[in-house]
């Protein structure tokens, strides 16, 4: 288990303890958390689980592979430090990762 | 009105697929899709990509996938209504009539809804104003490229439909093709014959950035783009086009009565019908205990709903199970001698 916090593009913040091994998609989703849709299911296919991580946090996560950078460019107002949550699988080291949810997924 | 057995919604994978395990069991069906080709999602979002897990097709691409299951219903010759979408579905007694926004009517005992995540919309610009000049000035795709001539045309996008518009549209117009990253995806050669163009100053490629603003008044008249250094600038523009893929849509689904869990309908999983008797989910679209979003679960799925469908479509007549390896009924209605 490591926590990871969502927060709202509202700055509306919520910790929970998602399993290792999961992705911080299916963690969003399992536990209702607003602002990820996650419409393809996981797939790389939708852009609709888009995050922004953590400046700290970002270089910490294994680097986007082509596939996915090719898809945030769907996503809405991509940046810098966006990523696809369903690519980023919850592990020890990323105890205590935060990341913020866009205004809108699509 | 077209009288028919099911209403298929949705020409996704377990859409054709249902239509084969109607057909088997002597039933009629039509399928509507919004999409202009069937495949769903396959098509759609993965054409190129390897699926592993269908069985005993160690792997194929979702072309190759919704192609066989094309021929496999081949032999039931269903009718497909393409571009699309069901709009209204009304109770009538014991049969449901279906309405698309082309105004066909349908009436049937059973529906299956093989939706997916909705139908597919392009994803749209957000700026202000955007919506005003949709249609007029800010496409989302090209139907006819003659109103793309002579225009200074501004192209969004880093993929295959940006690269490929941007190439097409520039042997007669103005083009600025736009991206948020300097790296383009494309097919190697479209990529170099883009650099060409733009060596040649035919088209102007602008990266890092982001559409920022649209002027005008009924027309657009120029956009603002916003470079990774907060640069901006302005560039005269007649016509955008905007390429940033699709995005599923559940739309009207969510009108007709059925008990919703988030985006996806509730089914029970014996005979996958949802609250309404004669209405069925299958695929991704619906939900129970344990549901995987998996091909493979959907065909299971319509397989089993076939089965109910049959006995609201023939209540007079006993249903039988049998097998395709020796029932001569099924051989015969796979037209197989």
């Amino acid at each position: 288990m490591s926590k990871i916090t969502y927060i709202d593009y509202q700055d509306n913040s919520k910790t929970i303890e998602v399993e290792n091994g999961l992705t911080v998609m299916e963690g969003a989703i399992q536990n209702d958390i607003s602002g990820i849709d996650a419409d393809c299911g996981g797939s790389m296919a939708c852009a609709t689980c888009h995050v922004y991580v953590e400046e700290k946090w970002f270089n910490k996560i294994p680097k986007a592979e082509e596939a996915e950078v090719d898809m945030i460019d769907m996503a809405i107002e991509p940046k810098k430090n966006s990523r696809l949550s369903c690519q980023i699988i919850v592990s020890d080291e990323l105890d205590g990762l935060t990341v913020m949810t866009p205004k809108k997924q699509s | 009105m077209t009288k028919t057995d099911v209403v298929i919604i949705g020409a996704g994978p377990v859409g054709l697929f249902a239509v084969h395990q109607l057909g088997i069991k002597g039933l009629k069906a039509v399928v509507i899709d919004n999409l202009d080709k069937a495949g769903g999602q396959c098509i759609e979002l993965y054409p190129d990509k390897p699926i592993y897990d269908i069985p005993a097709i160690p792997e194929c691409t979702g072309e190759e996938l919704t192609k066989n299951l094309l021929e496999q219903i081949k032999p039931f010759n269903t009718k497909f209504f393409y571009n699309e979408r069901v709009d209204e579905v009304k109770q009538d007694n014991d049969n449901w009539i279906v309405k698309t926004n082309n105004n066909n009517k349908f009436t049937a005992p059973n529906i299956i809804i093989a939706g997916g995540v909705g139908s597919f919309e392009p994803r749209k610009i957000l700026v202000k104003d955007a919506e005003k000049y949709e249609g007029k000035s800010l496409f989302y795709s090209v139907k006819n490229k003659d109103e793309f001539k002579n225009k200074n045309i501004s192209i969004f996008g880093g993929g295959d439909s940006a690269l490929d518009w941007a190439l097409e549209l520039s042997k007669f117009s103005k083009i600025t093709l736009i991206h948020r990253r300097n790296e383009f995806r494309g097919a190697p050669h479209t990529l170099s014959e883009i650099k060409k163009l733009e060596n040649e100053g035919k088209i102007s490629i602008k990266t890092p950035c982001k559409l920022e603003s649209i002027e005008g008044d009924k027309n657009v008249e120029s956009i603002s783009i916003k470079f990774d250094d907060e640069k901006i600038e302005k560039i005269r523009t007649d016509t955008i086009l905007s390429f940033f893929g699709l995005i599923m849509k559940l739309g009207p689904i969510a009108e007709w009565g059925l008990n919703m869990n988030k985006k996806t309908i509730e089914v029970n999983s014996e005979n996958f019908e949802t609250n309404k008797k004669g209405i069925f989910a299958a695929g991704d679209i619906c939900s129970y205990p344990g549901k995987l979003k998996l091909i493979l679960s959907g065909f299971h799925e319509v397989a089993l709903a076939s089965v109910e469908c049959f006995k609201r479509a023939r209540p007079n007549e006993k249903y039988r199970f049998e097998f395709t390896t020796s029932s001569k009924n099924i051989q015969n209605r796979l037209g197989k001698k």
